[in-house]
């Protein structure tokens, strides 16, 4: 009678799952309050609060600290053992944007055309990709989609990870307009490299001039702001004014030391807000940066180094190195075979090779925030902000023990399932395991 | 007594046969046959000696007599040779002079274009469109005057030259420089016979890897063997006519490279041949390697050039292998010398024949002994192909090919004066024949009055006229013709304008004065100039860097031995039913795990302080594409011919940085552009090793088979005409060659049968049934002496795979990937498979869709014995943390988790009794991890494999210390090579080939080409 109690209670289960899994459904708004009690609390800032309370209400942190008391009609979830920390930001991804890599018909990343200025992602965003979900249930609640191809690739947005759609998704539209760095190595394409093919001309030379009409439309685009009001329309430049006025940011996605002193260039010249993406050989200019205020998101942690010479954990230190040098970098998971969902583990690595716990927290959570223009609505936790938060049954950044059991995105506690947790207890139940 | 030999020998000579000829002519016959007698020549005899003051005696285009005292026939012609040196000409081996350069026709080209399965070759020639082994060098050869005087210039005077395209070549034809006409100077028709790994001009895809042109070559060799004695189905076979008449020639491997000599080698010790190695200029890096072949080499002087460093942004990207490669390939000539290895030079792979001399001059003052460089060029090449008693050295009865030069060959001032070929000369530079330097009295007449002055000849463009002082001068003099003018005093406007003559010591010729009225002029030596005296300035060799092995940053120059370890008080993850043991000493003697336990102590030992780490068995990675030349053989869905073994590359940096991630073995496997792939490739990260040192000795042999989109080529761009283009196809690729498989198998069984009823008639000799390398694979998988590893993505492909293995009788050891493994463990477990996957990939492609990340745990509790695999060189170095996944997604306990990354594999590679556990009697081959192994703290703080400390963090640092102090010793070297006015040409970023398959999307850094799957 027992067994088939539980085998009942088993089938019940399923049946929920089963029609679950097309449907991971968004929470609602929560007006009400809420209190985490009895947590480590990781601020995002270096902070570390032992046995804290986080006093929540109306999506918002109200209080931190120690001895906070519990408001009277607050929904209490008590952390005892558990670690908290902010919501993990992905800083560049193209989330929603590409369902299957390999399949054209389900990429909306990359749009023809050279000066895309006034492409937008957050109008292609899929807020139901299959996707989204494997990164909520790590921990990750907000990312930047970032569209690509051209020389300016349009602007980004953020979204939080728990929408109906786009609008819904939508945190922080249009925040940074995407140039791609002109190359200035020349490296074959595979085809060529084999068939010992020599570029027509000089590469380098031609992405030279590139860059120089890039600058000219940075320039009229200025001057176009500056016209009176009578004008033909340049859609083009309108999408840029926010450069000018530091409302949106220049990410500039570049790797080698030439292309970061043109990016630097940049900043100089038009006095953008410039932010560096990619940038593997940013190291070897940290000071420089540091100089300049410019912030750097590294893509990729779990990368090989460039040059057969490198030390072999040059990626994964390059975080400490940037760091000692002050430099304001993020870190990224732009893996395109797990899609984001390794961003606490490659934050992970650069706490082994250099970064303290807190810093590389800091790199996946308040930088993050800083960086994309959100550091004064999320980031971390601390009182006036968002209520973006997740708990970990242990150390987020290590995947032995970075297991997820709440999550909340403005207070709203969302759902941790995803596919993979589905097709699992699908899977689990075939084979009759528990 | 010595005339009475004079007279034999002119008998001896009028005794040959008279050469008719068959030309018609036009006009008077003119037949020539003089005696030319070189006198007073310093000539370079047979053996090593120079004898002085002699004479050569040529006639018919052969040397009919040599030495010190030779008896001039009367009618000689009479060269006089005082001071002069004769040598033999250059003979080189390696020219594909006076043949023409193949073109590749028709757009499809292997590498990425629409598949081309079979050959556009028209008539009866075999299968595959690169094994040309019915063309001949002689039919296709044709005089080439321009390129004939460019290597004479060098000195050459014979080569060996055939059509360089494809694997096989034909044979090459051994001819003179000489240009009369080529009836003349073809020596041999057939002289030599080629091979390559390069396909050439073919646009067949097969073969699309140098595994596969490996594989080609011995299928070849087979094929042609049997087809002496049988008869093929398909008739003649021109090609295999071919091949078979080639093996009688000396035979010539194209090799190009350090690694490609060997395994051109080995291709040579299977099927008894030994072949002539063509090298590439890197064997200096292996040359132990390269006497061990016991072959004969054909050597380029292709040096690198300086590259312009002076930007560090551009000397960034070069790396330490480049920039080491260019201060010490010259020294690769003397490196072979030194290892006595019988070699020869060639003009070939130089970017311009003229730089021979400055590179020769180069080799010698890296270390090339003149005597060497002189052998290298003559004797050697000479014995090599079989052909001493026609040239390489001046003795009676051979070609008259010889140079005659102004002094001993190799020192720095001395020129070619004429090159001989063939008893006919060929002037080099002959203005330098005579010293014509020095002062002369010049004379003008006119109208019998005579106005004297000097001339001071300097050299044979430059002279200067002295009247009542210098005046300017123009001068030129070829040899026989003068040509002069001067003005009269330093402030005229115009000049005299002289022509004139050479007669012997006296000059005579006509003129204009700055009037224009002609008078008659002679000039006669006063007083020769003479030379300084000249020698080859015998320089301290160049200093040079150390040798690395490999030839890499991180190598080594003093590889690290085999030590006696104790590893103190660590925590042990045993991975026996010991389970984890807290502060534990292990020790390692010879290899090998001698003793674990509590304060263990070895007088001698290392002792290696593990307190507060953990010791665990070194990493295993059941899936990596790392360290070979080649990857996919994507050419054929069926290429189980092909062998990873047969291209390992001991050179790639990934060896080392694996190690650094604790990895101690790979599974080199095929990539799955084919359903049937290659056969895989056990190694151990032996860093620094050679290709042979670094395979796993006594792993069972494997092979990969792929199912899915890649096989299917979803991914071509230009339409698929390669079978199988649907997963139905795919199963039925997998029936019939089983199917095949099978039938070869009892062909092989009824043979010898026959063979065993037949009294003692088990000779090869009596066999019929040819050996087939790709039904060979099978029929081993089928008798269980070959395990197969399948790429595999979903469940329908897995299912059908399983099935066809029961009806056939074969069994799928290991199926790799398997990301839809968790919906058909059952089917699996019931087939007795293992599973080795990712631990949270997807989404990158259709077929991994429903990928899930808590796969390995449920397979693992299904009962499947699961391992976590790479795929990718850099995921290769954190694979305890991937491992580490499966405790985040469904709770696999630690202990089990490692083991997917040590036992597991190690189990499925059928090597558990040697490694993957940490047991008294397993090899050595441990990690001592900083932290807990599953933790993404966990750094390697020592890799070792057989007892060896191949990665220490520790000497790391040294190391990279290291690495950075010779780039700089080298960047500032190459940048003095630039400010001291030599040659540069830009810094060219040493990129890294990335062997992977190309449905992932993980990016391997800048300087990183994919060299991408499915083709």
């Amino acid at each position: 009678m027992k067994k088939l109690t539980i085998i009942f209670i088993i089938i019940a289960f399923f049946r929920q799952a089963l029609i679950a899994q097309d449907d991971v459904y968004p929470t609602p708004d929560n007006n009400g309050q809420l209190f985490i009690k009895n947590a480590v609390i990781h601020v995002g800032n270096g902070q570390v609060i032992e046995g804290g309370s986080i006093e929540i209400n109306q999506g918002k942190i109200v209080k931190v600290g120690a001895g906070v008391p519990v408001p009277a009609n607050a929904r209490v979830i008590d952390a005892a053992g558990k670690h908290v920390y902010p919501g993990l930001i992905l800083s560049n991804s193209n989330l929603g944007l590409v369902e299957i890599n390999s399949v054209r018909a389900t990429q909306d990343a990359n749009e023809i055309g050279d000066i895309n200025t006034s492409i937008r992602s957050i109008v292609a965003y899929n807020s139901d990709s299959k996707v989204i979900n494997t990164l909520k249930s790590n921990g990750i609640l907000l990312a930047n989609i970032v569209p690509g191809g051209g020389s300016i690739s349009g602007s980004s947005s953020i979204v939080q990870l728990d929408a109906w759609n786009w609008e819904d998704a939508a945190y922080a539209m249009d925040n940074a307009i995407h140039m791609e760095m002109p190359r200035l190595i020349y490296i074959p394409g595979a085809r060529s490299f084999f068939q010992g093919n020599q570029p027509q001309g000089d590469p380098v030379k031609r992405n030279l001039e590139k860059i120089d009409e890039l600058k000219s439309f940075f320039r009229e685009a200025k001057s176009y702001g500056l016209q009176p009001q009578s004008k033909e329309t340049n859609l083009k430049m309108e999408a840029v004014q926010g450069l000018f006025s530091k409302k949106q940011k220049l990410f500039i996605h570049c790797d080698i030391v030439k292309e970061i002193l043109v990016a630097v260039d940049f900043a100089k010249e038009f006095g953008f807000d410039v932010v560096l993406v990619g940038a593997s050989e940013s190291y070897l200019v940290a000071d420089l940066l540091k100089q300049y205020n410019i912030a750097v998101v590294l893509n990729q942690m779990h990368s090989l180094p460039t040059s057969n010479d490198d030390d072999v954990d040059q990626p994964y230190k390059t975080p400490a190195q940037l760091q000692k040098a002050g430099v304001l970098f993020a870190i990224n998971d732009a893996d395109g075979q797990t899609r984001g969902r390794n961003l606490p583990f490659n934050a992970g690595t650069a706490a082994a090779y250099g970064l303290s716990k807190e810093e590389a927290l800091a790199a996946i959570t308040l930088n993050a925030a800083k960086i994309l223009g959100v550091g004064d609505l999320t980031g971390s936790i601390e009182a006036g902000k968002d209520a973006n938060i997740v708990i970990s049954e242990g150390d987020i950044l290590d995947m032995r023990t970075s297991i997820i059991t709440t999550a909340l995105i403005r207070g709203r506690q969302v759902s941790l399932d995803d596919k993979h947790k589905q097709l699992n207890e699908r899977y689990k139940y075939k084979y009759g395991l528990k | 007594m010595r005339k009475l030999l004079l007279v034999a020998l002119v008998l001896c000579i009028s005794l040959t046969p008279f050469a008719q000829p068959t030309f018609p002519v036009n006009g008077v016959a003119d037949p020539r046959d003089p005696v030319y007698a070189f006198t007073h020549a310093t000539i370079q005899g047979a053996a090593q000696t120079q004898l002085k003051d002699a004479t050569l005696l040529i006639r018919n285009g052969k040397i009919i007599a040599v030495g010190n005292n030779v008896a001039i026939p009367k009618e000689a012609l009479i060269i006089d040779c005082s001071g002069k040196y004769i040598y033999p000409s250059f003979i080189d081996l390696y020219s594909d002079y006076g043949i023409p350069v193949p073109q590749r026709t028709g757009g499809g080209v292997g590498f990425f274009g629409r598949a081309q399965l079979t050959s556009d070759r028209k008539g009866a020639y075999g299968w595959n469109q690169a094994i040309r082994s019915d063309v001949q060098g002689s039919s296709i050869f044709s005089i080439d005057n321009n390129k004939a005087k460019q290597l004479r210039d060098q000195g050459f005077g014979t080569v060996l030259t055939h059509q360089k395209d494809g694997i096989a070549r034909g044979t090459g034809v051994l001819v003179t420089l000489n240009e009369t006409n080529e009836h003349e100077a073809i020596l041999k028709e057939k002289a030599s016979s080629h091979y390559s790994f390069s396909k050439g001009t073919s646009t067949q895809s097969y073969p699309s890897s140098m595994m596969g042109s490996i594989a080609l070559l011995r299928q070849s060799f087979i094929d042609a063997a049997w087809y002496k004695d049988n008869v093929a189905k398909e008739g003649i076979n021109l090609t295999l006519d071919g091949w078979n008449n080639n093996l009688a020639y000396p035979k010539i491997f194209e090799a190009n490279d350090k690694w490609n000599a060997l395994r051109a080698d080995r291709v040579g010790d299977e099927f008894g041949v030994q072949f002539i190695i063509k090298g590439g200029g890197n064997e200096y890096q292996r040359i132990t390697e390269m006497a061990g072949t016991k072959a004969s080499f054909i050597v380029p002087l292709n040096f690198p050039q300086a590259m312009d460093v002076e930007d560090p942004n551009d000397a960034r990207f070069v790396s330490i292998t480049d920039l080491k490669h260019w201060e010490l390939a010259p020294g690769n000539p003397a490196a072979f010398e030194k290892a006595g290895i019988n070699f020869t030079l060639t003009t070939a792979d130089l970017s311009d024949v003229k730089t021979f001399w400055t590179n020769l001059r180069k080799a010698l003052e890296y270390g090339l002994s003149e005597e060497a460089a002189l052998a290298a060029l003559t004797k050697n090449p000479a014995t090599i192909l079989g052909i001493n008693t026609l040239v390489g050295t001046i003795e009676q009865g051979k070609l008259a090919n010889f140079l005659i030069t102004s002094g001993p060959i190799f020192n720095e001032k001395t020129v070619i004066l004429q090159n001989w070929v063939q008893g006919k000369k060929y002037a080099v530079k002959e203005d330098g024949w005579n010293n014509f330097r020095g002062r002369y009295n010049l004379t003008l007449k006119k109208a019998g009055a005579a106005t004297n002055y000097v001339l001071d000849v300097k050299s044979a463009q430059s002279a200067s006229v002295i009247a009542k002082d210098t005046v300017n001068t123009k001068f030129s003099f070829d040899g026989k013709i003068i040509k002069l003018s001067f003005g009269p005093d330093k402030k005229a406007k115009s000049s005299f304008f002289l022509s004139g003559v050479n007669n012997g010591d006296a000059w005579n010729g006509t003129g204009t004065d700055t009037s224009g009225s002609s008078f008659t002029w002679t000039a006669t030596l006063d007083k020769l100039t003479r030379d300084s005296a000249d020698s080859i300035k015998k320089k301290p060799l160049p200093k040079t860097g150390k040798l690395m092995f490999p030839f890499q940053a991180y190598g080594w120059d003093t590889a690290p031995v085999q030590e006696t370890i104790l590893i103190k008080n660590a925590t042990v993850w045993t991975n026996e039913s010991a389970g984890k043991l807290e502060n534990t000493d292990v020790l390692v003697k010879a290899g090998k795990i001698v003793q674990i336990g509590k304060n263990l102590s070895e007088s001698g030992a290392r002792v290696i302080d593990g307190t507060g780490k953990h010791l665990t068995a070194g990493v295993i990675d059941e899936h990596s594409h790392i360290a070979a030349a080649s990857i996919n053989e994507g050419g054929q869905s069926v290429t189980s011919e092909v062998r990873i073994a047969d291209n390992l590359d001991p050179d790639d940096i990934d060896i080392y940085r694996q190690l650094s991630g604790g990895v101690t073995s790979s599974h080199i496997l095929h990539g799955s552009a084919n359903t049937i792939g290659g056969q895989t490739q056990l190694i151990k990260l032996r860093w620094g090793a050679n290709d042979d040192q670094l395979k796993f000795q006594g792993a069972p042999g494997f092979i990969k088979f792929a199912l899915g989109e890649n096989v299917k080529r979803s991914s071509a761009t230009q339409g698929n005409p390669r079978f199988p283009d649907t997963r139905m196809g795919v199963e039925e690729v997998l029936t019939d060659a089983f199917t095949r498989a099978k039938d070869y198998q009892a062909a092989l069984q009824r043979e010898s049968s026959a063979l065993k009823a037949k009294k003692g008639a088990t000779d090869d000799a009596y066999k019929t049934v040819r050996r087939d390398l790709e039904l060979e694979a099978l029929v081993e998988i089928l008798n269980k002496k070959r395990f197969i590893t399948c790429h595999s993505y979903v469940q329908s492909e897995i299912t059908a795979a399983l099935r066809v293995a029961d009806k056939l009788g074969f069994t799928f050891n290991t199926f790799t990937h398997i990301l839809e493994g968790y919906k058909v463990a059952d089917k699996m477990k019931a087939q007795g498979s293992n599973a080795s996957t990712f631990s949270d990939w997807w989404a990158y492609k259709m077929e991994v869709q429903d990928a899930i990340p808590y796969n390995a745990t449920i397979m693992q509790r299904v009962g499947l014995n699961v391992a976590i695999n790479s795929d990718d060189a850099e995921m290769a170095r954190r694979l305890n943390q991937e491992a580490a996944k499966s405790v985040k997604y469904g709770g696999m306990s630690e202990d089990e988790a490692l083991k997917m990354v040590t036992l597991n594999p190690a189990k499925m590679l059928h090597v558990d009794d040697k490694v993957g556990s940490i047991k008294v009697g397993k090899d050595a081959d441990l990690v001592l991890w900083t932290a807990h192994p599953l933790s993404i703290y966990a750094m390697s703080d020592k890799t070792i494999v057989d007892g060896i400390v191949y990665f220490d963090r520790t000497k790391d640092l040294e190391l990279r210390k290291q690495v950075s102090e010779e780039r700089n010793r080298l960047i500032q070297k190459m940048i003095g090579e630039k400010k001291g006015g030599g040659a540069t040409v830009p810094a060219r970023p040493s990129f890294v080939i990335k062997n992977a398959c190309s449905e992932h999307d993980h990016n391997h850094g800048l300087l990183a080409i994919d060299q991408v799957e499915g083709e």
